[in-house]
């Protein structure tokens, strides 16, 4: 378990005192995926390297698995972040060494016999999909194969604790899929606690269980990742999980509805949302089978995976000359335990 | 009668071979042992002011700063000068002021800074992100110096012990000039002196032979340990 408390960390910069990080309290239970997402500058980084002591907290202590990294020093440092992978942007692998070679690098700083050291190292080139690769050099490597290598290495001493300080954000969206699936793998199979910090969405989305949302180096809002999504409350969240979900069309909705509303002006703008298993499920011709005297426009739709299920959102047109056959419908749709939200013409 | 025209550079039957021979030897093992101790000077200082840069401890930056002065003043003394200057010294350190060992001190001191300050380039050209995430594996400061800096800059390492090896080969022609022995000593007193061309153009010839084959030696090496 991982445990932040009241930590701060101020900066003393030429403009002033800088806070970089702002009481933050964190619990991150053992074998998760925790994301932290903010933009740049929101602490992130600082808060990660909190975690294998790069950075001190100024006040407020950090804990992992029951010592007091914060209060570390030297020797009793250095043996604890054996215990702490850490994967990059940038993958800092050496390029003086072969894929094999980088693998066996933290084996070496543990005093790793080299039989050994060997042996383990090839196991986890399998591990991350890397056989036949094993003696390339760095540079004869694609990005996604490099953060591949970053991965083997964090893993080579068997860590308690993943760090992942925006492993994806220098790769292409097929290659942040596939590094993506590759942690997840790695923390079912392992049973990892991941630590993951992003300023994407999609990476939150896509392999985390629980979310921390930091702004201005304050954790503004923090839960399970879909409920997160479900009902973010912070205008930050809310931004955060529209550049998810509504995949940059919001505008073209808006615009939609204006115009169904002036083309219909007796129908009733709907927005459904559904998660879990509301999602895999024929609502919508249910409905209409129930109710026949109504008409359904389809204005737009998406629908999105999470760890925790699916999440769905859907506005749609009732139309019907019978105002009791609608709040019929309305009323059914909600006995599904779908949420409804009527769009009024404004 | 003394012959100074253009055909005087190629009356090679006035050239001492056998002289020549240990003249070209002298220069060879001036430059080798020099650089050999150039090398691991250079690079310790280089290391040491590569660690002692952007500290905020008061101790730490008092001895970057005694180091670089130190690598500053000795990079700023033109070659002739420092060999005068340093006679004394040469005299205790190898019990004579004559001979290529005599020039030893004085080839060392003047290239062990400039070395210094290419060592301290080279290191500082690693990325940052590469040394971050040694620490963060828990190696320690030992482990990322002979595990990190000194493979992750080897190509650079190697070209400045050319460059420096170079120059010092330079540097070996000057001293040979005011009693080293050496290829130096032979164009200045045999060949210039005596009026003797032929002497004078072996001598360079010979020179820029060695030259030539440091750099050749250098740039293969590089090539060979450069995976990037």
């Amino acid at each position: 378990m991982i445990e932040f408390k009241d930590v701060s960390k101020t900066f003393d910069a030429k403009v002033g005192t800088v806070h970089a990080v702002k009481d933050v309290n964190l619990v991150i239970p053992d074998g998760k995926i925790y994301g932290i997402v903010g933009y740049s500058g929101a602490g992130k980084s600082t808060i990660i390297r909190m975690l294998n002591g790069l950075e001190s907290p100024t006040t407020g202590s950090v804990t992992v698995n029951g010592s007091e990294i914060s209060a570390l020093k030297g020797k009793e440092l250095r043996d604890q972040r054996l215990k702490i992978g850490m994967i990059f942007q940038h993958f800092n692998l050496l390029w003086s060494r072969t894929v094999l070679e980088n693998i066996e690098f933290p084996l070496e700083i543990a005093k790793v016999p080299k039989a050994q050291r060997k042996e383990k190292a090839m196991k986890l080139v399998e591990l991350v999909g890397l056989s036949g690769r094993e003696n390339a050099y760095p540079s004869e490597l694609s990005g996604g194969q490099k953060q591949r290598v970053g991965i083997a290495r964090a893993l080579s001493n068997d860590p308690e604790i993943l760090l992942s300080d925006e492993a994806t954000s220098a790769l292409d969206p097929q290659t942040t899929d596939e590094v993506l699936d590759l942690l997840l793998d790695i923390n079912k199979q392992l049973n990892l606690t991941v630590v993951v910090i992003t300023h994407e969405m999609h990476v939150i989305r896509k392999i985390c269980d629980h979310v921390a949302v930091l702004d201005s180096g304050e954790i503004v809002e923090q839960g399970p990742v879909l409920d997160v999504f479900k009902n973010p409350q912070q205008t930050i969240t809310k931004r955060f999980v529209n550049q998810e979900t509504d995949s940059g069309s919001a505008g073209d909705t808006n615009t939609a509805v204006e115009e169904l509303l002036k083309k219909y002006p007796q129908g009733k703008i709907v927005k459904l949302t559904f998660h879990g298993e509301q999602a895999s499920l024929p609502i919508v011709s249910e409905t209409l089978r129930q109710f026949d005297d109504v008409d359904l426009n389809i204005i737009e739709g998406n629908i999105h995976q999470t760890q925790d299920g699916a999440l769905g959102s859907l506005y749609i047109q009732l139309l019907s000359d019978n105002q009791q056959s609608i709040d019929g419908t309305l009323s059914y749709l909600q006995t599904l335990r779908v949420e409804t939200e009527v769009i009024e013409r404004g | 009668m003394v012959d100074t025209g253009i055909g005087s550079y190629f009356k090679f039957s006035n050239v001492d071979w056998p002289s020549m021979g240990i003249a070209t030897w002298e220069t060879v093992w001036m430059t080798v042992v020099s650089i050999i101790v150039v090398a691991i000077l250079g690079f310790l200082l280089g290391l040491l002011l590569f660690e002692t840069t952007n500290s905020d401890a008061f101790l730490i930056k008092a001895l970057n700063w005694i180091v670089s002065a130190f690598v500053n003043i000795f990079r700023s003394i033109p070659f002739i000068i420092l060999i005068v200057l340093l006679l004394p010294a040469t005299q205790i350190i190898m019990g004579t002021i004559i001979g290529a060992k005599a020039a030893l001190p004085s080839l060392i001191i003047s290239a062990a800074p400039f070395y210094a300050r290419l060592v301290e380039i080279a290191f500082h050209e690693i990325d940052h992100g590469v040394l971050e995430a040694s620490e963060a594996m828990g190696a320690t400061k030992a482990q990322i110096i002979f595990k990190v800096l000194l493979p992750e800059s080897l190509p650079a390492l190697v070209s400045g012990i050319t460059v420096t090896a170079i120059s010092l080969i330079g540097y070996t022609a000057m001293a040979g000039a005011i009693g080293a022995g050496g290829l130096g000593n032979t164009a200045y007193l045999d060949g210039f002196q005596a009026n003797n061309n032929a002497v004078t153009l072996t001598a360079t010839v010979i020179i820029v032979i060695i030259v030539f084959a440091f750099q050749l030696i250098g740039d293969f090496a590089v090539k060979r340990i450069d995976k990037r």
